[in-house]
């Protein structure tokens, strides 16, 4: 027997008055708020090349979910395609429940989009359940959220297909909202097919004992479907019965772990702002360190006076102190990444969100003292805040045709950018143009000029064909004057780099070994000749 | 370890005529020198007395530069200065990150990762640095307190105070330092003497072998050398139990002991190297 079902008195527990509170498609919602699309627009939300949700618009066009993105595609010809977001979900929903906080005590967020309400209090307090659903309705309205619909019953799985009823009725804008008399859930969950409790198998084999909808399944007896279905079968045979033992457990609102400084007047100067900045990022971290959290990942936007936003993740490989949270305002303001742009005026506001946090005990200092990647970080931070986050950097190796493309730098905290990050099976792939081998020790990254001559003193070139003009001779490279004289050499070898494109590169690529012994990497393109690379 | 006596360095010195002849200090004793050259004498002798002491900490080194590198391989807190060859300054740090330790490379933004990786330089440990900037001696510093093996371009001028300082923080954390390009400073000198490259001809093959004549000077002044392909010096994990032994007679350097005959071997197809 379960321990669950029986901490629950059986069969006579009233479920708990409810009201639950629904936005239809809040994915689509949430997606069409974010990228500031205008209301009817025919949008799909795209999930591993299959559409999760589709916008009304869509819908008309006749996208469904689970439809592949090209047909999808195909169906309506206007269609804005979009990456599905959970994340993004929860953030939008998030104001929604802190609204209804606000009136309202004890919200609990089932989903995105779906949460519960104790109903007793509010509608002692505006007398009513229907005055209270008013409220929320008054209250949301002026978010801008038009389309909710409200469902009130005993226990939240009625309340919940009551919200859901609203769908049904003959004038969804007049009616959004069902209330379900105390008492009479039952009756109203009775005619409901068995497919909404959400159990497949269970409905599957009750179909096949002539089970069909929740009043007939209702009817058996709790004790028989107890020891016919075990606990699963139980807590559905509850829900059908209009006995739902689920409590709405209300949340408690999360502690505000991000901070924000306002400064009047804005501040123009970088270390003006550092300066600035500092309590406010020691306070929160200290908020951090309270709530037994550290981060490992935040988000900085700096606002300017004149409406400008620069706004930037920043990942630590460990986790953020004070110093590192200034550092990075000061690296973002610097400007150090390519993506940032540069701020034309004077910064009034600094907006920190943590947002990865991770338990502070996950990142305690061990008993004997730290291992010892952690003076590494020590001292690569202090040449990092020296010098700026771009300048200590690690390595990997991509792909590429040019021996600078297959070096990627990253700066050292910062975790592998997608382009950049090449499975390590295909980096183990031979790369047309690949150069046979010992690869040169050093790669110019920027190609040093050279010339190259024939025994006459003509330049060498490659003509359209791929055919070397004549044989080389002599070289020089732009660092010293010294004409040397080629001992053996191979080439040319051509390089077709995107010939789709037409900033594709055409080049030639020549290894040269001079009397001294030492052995060059020369390319040759648009009959210039440049140093790839030396093996010294 | 004890570094050989004497008298069997003697016999592992190069023969030679090198440029570096005129700065080396001649054991045997000068009869009637003046003064100062005695002194100069006094001055390395105590040098390499000293340096014998300190050889207690030694790190994982590919064995074909431990047996020319005085000691026996790379010391902890020594500074190496390579001539003119970047593959060697891998080498050199090819060892140490085989076996885990964290390198830096400083102020080169050529230096080329793949070689490095093909020379079994770990880069998930390799730290780089490319622009320094002005403050090549605070970054040099700061960095030799986290990581085991330095690589840096040779700073164009460092005070001697600066450099005491330096060398100092080095021996205390017990780094390395490696420069590229000459540096009368560091303890030893290694360079490419010779070098020839196999697999190329007049328009046809690729690149394949490099055979290099390596020298490497002593504290004391005299030059050892050694003739290498490029495959010896690529380190690997298994490497790092040879660096133990210490250089005795199956420790000798290949191209220096006077029964074979390296130059039928190299000679042909060896240039002189710039």
């Amino acid at each position: 027997m379960s321990p669950t079902l029986s901490a629950v008195p059986a069969g006579t527990a009233p479920a708990t008055r409810t009201m639950m509170l629904w936005c239809p498609d809040w994915p689509i919602t949430a997606a069409l708020r974010e990228h500031a699309l205008p209301a009817d627009a025919a949008l799909a939300l795209v999930d591993r090349g299959e559409v999760f949700a589709c916008s009304p618009a869509a819908r008309q066009d006749g996208v469904r979910r689970g439809l592949r993105i090209r047909e999808a595609q195909a169906r309506s010809t206007g269609l804005v395609s979009l990456p599905y977001d959970p994340s993004l979900d929860e953030r939008t929903f998030e104001p929604v429940t802190a609204a209804v906080e606000t009136i309202m005590p004890g919200v609990q967020v089932i989903r995105p989009g779906l949460c519960a309400v104790l109903v007793k209090g509010p509608s002692r307090y505006y007398g009513g359940e229907d005055k209270a659903a008013d409220v929320v309705f008054g209250t949301l309205a002026a978010m801008g959220l038009t389309d909710v619909r409200i469902g009130i019953a005993d226990g939240p799985f009625a309340a919940e297909q009551a919200a859901k009823a609203t769908d049904q009725l003959e004038d969804p804008e007049a009616e959004q909202l069902v209330i379900i008399p105390r008492g009479s859930s039952p009756m109203f969950l009775s005619s409901y097919p068995l497919e909404v409790l959400e159990l497949p198998k269970l409905t599957v084999l009750l179909k096949r004992l002539g089970i069909r909808s929740l009043g007939d399944f209702a009817a058996l007896k709790a004790s028989d479907v107890r020891n016919r279905f075990g606990l699963e079968g139980a807590i559905a045979h509850r829900q059908a019965s209009g006995l739902d033992h689920r409590n709405v457990v209300a949340r408690t609102p999360p502690p505000q772990l991000d901070t924000v400084a306002d400064f009047e007047p804005p501040l123009a100067r970088i270390d003006q702002l550092a300066f600035a900045f500092r309590t406010r990022a020691g306070e929160f971290v200290d908020t951090l360190r309270e709530a037994g959290l550290v981060c490992t990942a935040l988000h900085v936007s700096l606002h300017t006076e004149s409406g400008e936003v620069s706004e930037r993740r920043w990942q630590h490989p460990r986790w953020f102190d004070a110093d590192d949270v200034v550092d990075r305002v000061r690296w973002q303001l610097q400007g150090t990444q390519a993506s940032d742009h540069g701020l034309t005026s004077g910064i009034s506001r600094v907006h920190i969100v943590p947002d990865i946090v991770e338990d502070l005990a996950d990142h305690a200092d061990g008993l004997w003292g730290t291992g010892p990647d952690e003076g590494i970080h020590h001292g690569l931070a202090r040449v990092q805040s020296m010098l700026g986050h771009g300048a200590v950097l690690t390595a990997i190796i991509a792909g590429g045709r040019l021996l600078a493309d297959r070096r990627v730098f990253i700066p050292w905290g910062d975790a592998p950018s997608s382009p950049a990050k090449v499975p390590v099976k295909d980096r183990d792939q031979p790369w047309p143009g690949r150069l046979p081998g010992p690869a040169p020790a050093t790669v110019f990254a920027d190609p040093v000029p050279a010339a190259v001559v024939d025994s006459s003193g003509n330049p060498v070139d490659v003509d359209s064909r791929g055919l070397l003009s004549a044989d080389p001779a002599f070289f020089s490279t732009g660092s010293d004057d010294g004409r040397r004289p080629v001992h053996s050499w191979a080439g040319p070898w051509p390089i077709n780099e995107r010939w789709w494109d037409p900033k594709g590169r055409v080049l030639n690529r020549f290894q040269l070994v001079d009397q001294s012994g030492s052995a060059w990497l020369l390319l040759l393109e648009n009959h210039s000749w440049w140093v790839e690379a030396s093996y010294d | 370890m004890t570094p050989p006596a004497a008298g069997s360095a003697l016999e592992w010195d190069e023969p030679s005529s090198d440029l570096e002849d005129a700065s080396r200090p001649n054991f045997l004793g000068r009869q009637g020198t003046p003064a100062a050259d005695a002194r100069l004498d006094l001055q390395a002798r105590i040098n390499s007395m000293q340096a014998s002491k300190l050889d207690s900490r030694r790190m994982p080194t590919v064995p074909a530069l431990a047996r020319i590198l005085p000691g026996g391989g790379l010391q902890s807190g020594g500074s190496y200065a390579v001539r003119n060859s970047t593959t060697l300054a891998m080498a050199l740090l090819a060892g140490p990150s085989a076996t885990g330790a964290w390198c830096s490379v400083i102020g080169m933004p050529d230096f080329s990762v793949e070689a490095a990786q093909g020379f079994g330089i770990n880069l998930d440990r390799l730290i780089l640095v490319p622009d320094p900037g002005s403050q090549w001696l605070t970054v040099t510093a700061a960095l030799v307190d986290v990581v085991s093996i330095v690589l840096t371009r040779a700073p164009e001028h460092l005070a001697p105070t600066e450099w005491a300082r330096l060398k100092a923080r080095l021996r205390q954390r017990g780094a390395a330092l490696v420069t590229l390009g000459a540096w009368k400073q560091s303890d030893s000198t290694l360079g490419v003497a010779e070098s020839a490259w196999e697999g190329l001809g007049s328009g046809s093959g690729h690149l394949r072998a490099r055979r290099m004549k390596i020298t490497a000077t002593q504290p004391s002044g005299r030059l050892r050398h050694a003739y290498v392909g490029l495959t010896d010096l690529q380190g690997t994990a298994a490497d790092d139990v040879a660096f133990h032994n210490s250089p005795g007679p199956q420790g000798l350097p290949s191209g220096t002991a006077p029964a074979t005959t390296p130059g039928t071997l190299f000679e042909p197809q060896l240039m002189k190297s710039s």
